[in-house]
């Protein structure tokens, strides 16, 4: 359906299909809407044309009217609701086990790092039939992260993280934009998303060579001194990590948060924003003293050692896992 | 302008009774203020529109090829930022609403009036401030002004941009303030609410929001600045800020602020289909009870613009169905315009055939809306000339063409002068066709992925035929824009002298001289009569059939 109608945009995503079904259905609706309301105001207009000694009927209105023009219009409302409603859930709920690929926007570039180590910059390749998961920071002002072809954006903010996933389903090349308005070179910032099957993507990785992200965020851990707190035991003056991403952390303050990117981000730039139960407020903060690169490691690395659990929650590459059924 | 509207004979107006700067610049006669208003909004409402004709030839090739990235920057920035603040917000209520709402209720002013001429001042000081902006050499933060990047990373006039938003608003805020008591206080005897025409009901609700919601842009714009200049770390991420919370100040007026644009305009459609129709309106207290509807609702929806922002999942569920509560109303007055005209008596002047426009664009305008509140398709065309092109259906196809609408239905009224009927309809005409050239195939555009304040689009020049045409129209907009600004100029030396009632129109302002003398009345009237009682009035619309 719709793959030959000019000027629709390419679709090579499981979210575009959805949405472009939904935009179908509106584009038919608000035809028919726009027809009646035009026809009926040219029928009108030629049909009761002022004619000499024809008077107006006057009308004052109608309650079985207004409700029936309310009820029905509210009714098909609801309907384009609840179905732009399950779409976005879908697109804001990462698959489990999607890949994972960390993303810093700066003005004016797109900085891609794959948990193989593998590191782009306003290109990004990925393989068909794999779900993968943007993890995004921003390095100074709000970006945006856009590609049309799969129907997907997410601002990208600084200070934060923000998350936007897709499965690809056809090869090709398509556009990356940045939709928020950023600066001079706003339309400058652009790029491809390279989709490419999983063999070709295989060569593309290449033999390796490069060190993967989690491994980089280990090393960190070390020289930054982290590790001499943060023990893998239960004696360290700091939390135990092992197993810590996506578990409930209770706080010093009674509130229990889940522990996610933002969670680890945030624990290393203002570590006394949240204090675990039971610990003291020593840590220093980490604020401009590391980039936004290498505090992806450190999250990536977190995450690592939650995958030694039972749940494989995070930190997946896309090379690791055998391509899924369209 | 004083002086070209002289030989109505001896009879004294509003408009001969005194001559000089001075009897206009230190005037409390809320008609003399409208006429300020009217000559401050159009020089704005040239400016903004010459921005925008920059803006489309630069878009005409892919390429960034006729100005620098920096000043297409500035130049969308300024376009949004002269016509929202400086004629969008202020064009119907400042000008029409100040002309017209005391006459319609039956009183001699407006119940403040040195108020009234305190709030064109301010609204002058902002655009002084804003003309200053422009020509120190302009701003370029998008009329949203974003932080952190207009308070971090910019290096233009954004404090001074500010500050023009900042107190153009409390001009906004007192007119409003000044609407709401004159309609609770000033009505004549027998001027029931449900006897107000719908054109003084949009005002009210109108002024409901100037005076609610515009504290808090103001409020936001000058977080901004102060964010700027003293780093206080409201916005800044590194400084323990949140750039949300300025989005969230930010269009909780802003979004509001559409309906300061589009109410008034439903106000005056509705009291031109009438004429024309030579009918009641269809439905009058639901018409009057979705006014309130859309500005009450109006309020709840202001995340809407935030689906891609990084609010939470629920928060979307939330404001996508509250969204569609508001297109509720927006609904009931489309089909009671239709039905209005259902066995009338129909004419086809000038402001009956921008109420046609009015009443198609503000169509399209409304129904591409839904598919922005709908959550997955929000997330592909938001920020994308999608949004571009739905929001000008909304305020330039509907709230501009309501302007010009009310301001051919009143002119006679406002200058004691008829424009000429024949270039009236060609400009409709005009204006009616280049709009939907420019602004169709935006939506296209948009939804193949063009993202809006794009300079350069030569990696993917797939948008150009799309973009060619949206110029074309834009050009021909041009003309159908400057010729009512000329011939309502020579109207007013050459034009035909008005009648009282050129229309046979109902309403409490037909009943009096055009143009009016200075308190409106000479007499107290009473009104023993329902808004639009076009059954007691004679038929005919006398002028040029």
């Amino acid at each position: 359906m719709l793959q030959n109608v000019p000027f629709w945009p390419a679709r090579a995503s499981t979210t575009a299909n959805n949405v472009d079904a939904l935009f179908t259905f509106l584009v038919v609706v608000s035809t028919l809407m726009t027809v009646l309301i035009f026809t009926l105001v040219v029928y009108f207009a030629v049909r009761y044309r002022r004619r000499a000694g024809q008077r107006a009927e006057q009308i004052d209105g109608s309650h079985a009217l207004e409700i029936t023009w309310s009820i029905i219009p509210f009714c098909v409302f609801m309907v384009f609701f609840v179905w732009g409603a399950v779409i976005y859930f879908k697109e804001r709920t990462p698959p489990q086990n999607s890949a994972e690929v960390y993303t810093v926007a700066k003005q004016w570039m797109w900085k891609f790092e794959h948990m193989e180590g593998q590191r782009e910059i306003n290109e990004l390749h990925v393989p068909v039939g794999r779900d993968v998961k943007m993890i995004m920071t921003s390095q100074d002002v709000i970006h945006s992260f856009y590609v049309p072809a799969f129907r997907i954006k997410q601002d990208v903010i600084p200070g934060r993280y923000t998350v936007a996933w897709f499965r690809a389903t056809k090869p090709g090349t398509y556009h990356l934009f940045c939709a928020e308005y950023c600066g001079t070179s706003h339309s400058g910032m652009i790029g491809s998303v390279v989709v490419m099957e999983p063999k070709d993507y295989e060569a593309w990785m290449g033999g390796g060579g490069n060190q993967p992200l989690a491994v980089t965020g280990e090393k960190l851990f070390s020289e930054l001194g982290c590790v001499t707190c943060h023990r893998s035991d239960t004696q360290g003056r700091g939390p135990n990590l092992v197993g810590l991403y996506g578990k409930p952390v209770l706080l010093e303050d009674g509130r229990t948060v889940t522990a996610d990117e933002n969670y680890i981000r945030e624990s290393i730039v203002a570590p006394t924003a949240k204090i675990v139960h039971g610990f003291k407020p020593i840590m220093p903060t980490f604020q401009g003293q590391i980039s936004d690169e290498q505090l992806n490691a450190l999250v990536a690395y977190v995450k690592s050692l939650g995958q030694s659990q039972s749940t494989e929650t995070g930190g997946k590459s896309m090379a690791a896992a055998t391509p899924q059924p369209q | 302008m004083a002086t070209a509207v002289v030989e109505t004979g001896e009879r004294e107006t509003y408009l001969n009774k005194e001559y000089g700067i001075k009897s206009w610049l230190l005037t409390v006669d809320h008609k003399r203020i409208a006429l300020l208003y009217l000559m401050s909004i159009t020089f704005f409402f040239f400016i903004g529109g010459f921005f925008a004709l920059l803006i489309r030839l630069e878009l005409l090739t892919p390429a960034g090829d006729l100005v620098e990235a920096d000043t297409y920057n500035k130049l969308f920035t300024m376009h949004g930022m002269v016509m929202i603040f400086f004629f969008l917000i202020p064009a119907v209520p400042a000008v029409l609403g100040n002309f017209l709402i005391p006459i319609m209720i039956g009183a001699k002013d407006l119940a403040f009036p040195r108020i009234n001429l305190l709030s064109w001042y301010l609204y002058i000081i902002g655009g002084i401030l804003m003309v200053y902006t422009i020509l120190a050499g302009g701003v370029d933060t998008g009329w949203t002004f974003y932080p952190p990047l207009s308070t971090e990373f910019l290096k233009t006039n954004v404090v001074t941009a500010a500050l023009a938003v900042f107190v153009s608003g409390f001009s906004s805020i007192l007119t409003g303030l000044n609407f709401i008591v004159t309609i609770h206080r000033m009505r004549a005897p027998g001027m029931t609410w449900n006897r107000l025409p719908l054109f003084v009901w949009a005002h009210y609700a109108t002024s409901i929001i100037q005076v609610l919601g515009t504290p808090v842009v103001a409020i936001a714009v000058v977080l901004v600045a102060l964010e700027r200049l003293f780093h206080l770390g409201i916005f800044n991420p590194t400084l323990g800020g949140d750039p949300l919370l300025f989005q969230h100040l930010f269009w909780f007026y802003s979004h509001p602020a559409v309906y300061i644009m589009i109410v008034p305009g439903m106000g005056i459609v509705s009291e031109i289909v009438c004429c024309f129709s030579r009918k009641r309106i269809f439905g009058y207290k639901a018409m009057a009870l979705a006014l309130v509807g859309i500005a009450v609702v109006g309020f709840l929806v202001w995340a809407h613009h935030m689906f891609v922002a990084g609010i939470s999942l629920y928060a979307a569920l939330i404001f996508s169905l509250l969204s569609y509560f508001v297109a509720v109303p927006s609904a009931i007055k489309v089909f009671n315009w239709t039905a209005t005209m259902y066995k009338g008596s129909i004419t086809y002047q000038t402001p009956m055939l921008y109420a046609f426009g009015f009443i198609g664009l503000f169509t399209i305008g409304g129904l591409t809306g839904l598919f922005l509140a709908a959550l997955g398709v929000d997330v592909h065309v938001t920020d994308t000339y999608f949004v571009v092109a739905h929001f000008h259906y909304i305020m330039v196809g509907g709230m501009v063409m309501a302007y010009l609408a009310g301001m051919h239905f009143w002119w006679p009224k406002i200058s004691g002068r008829m424009y000429p009927e024949g270039w009236g309809r060609l400009a409709a005409l005009l204006v009616f066709v280049g709009f939907n050239l420019t602004f169709f195939p935006q939506f296209i555009l948009g939804y193949m992925g063009m993202p809006r304040r794009y300079w350069d689009y030569s990696k993917a020049p797939e948008f150009q035929i799309l973009n060619v045409f949206s110029t074309a129209g834009a050009t021909i907009l041009a003309v159908g824009y400057l010729l009512p600004m000329i011939y309502f100029l020579w109207s007013m030396r050459y034009g035909k002298p008005a009648p009282d009632n050129p229309w046979n129109a109902a309403g409490l302002e037909w009943t009096i001289p055009s143009p009016p003398s200075t308190f409106n009345f000479d007499e107290q009237p009473v009104v023993t009569w329902e808004a639009y009682n076009y059954d007691e009035i004679k038929q005919e619309v006398p002028v040029a059939h």
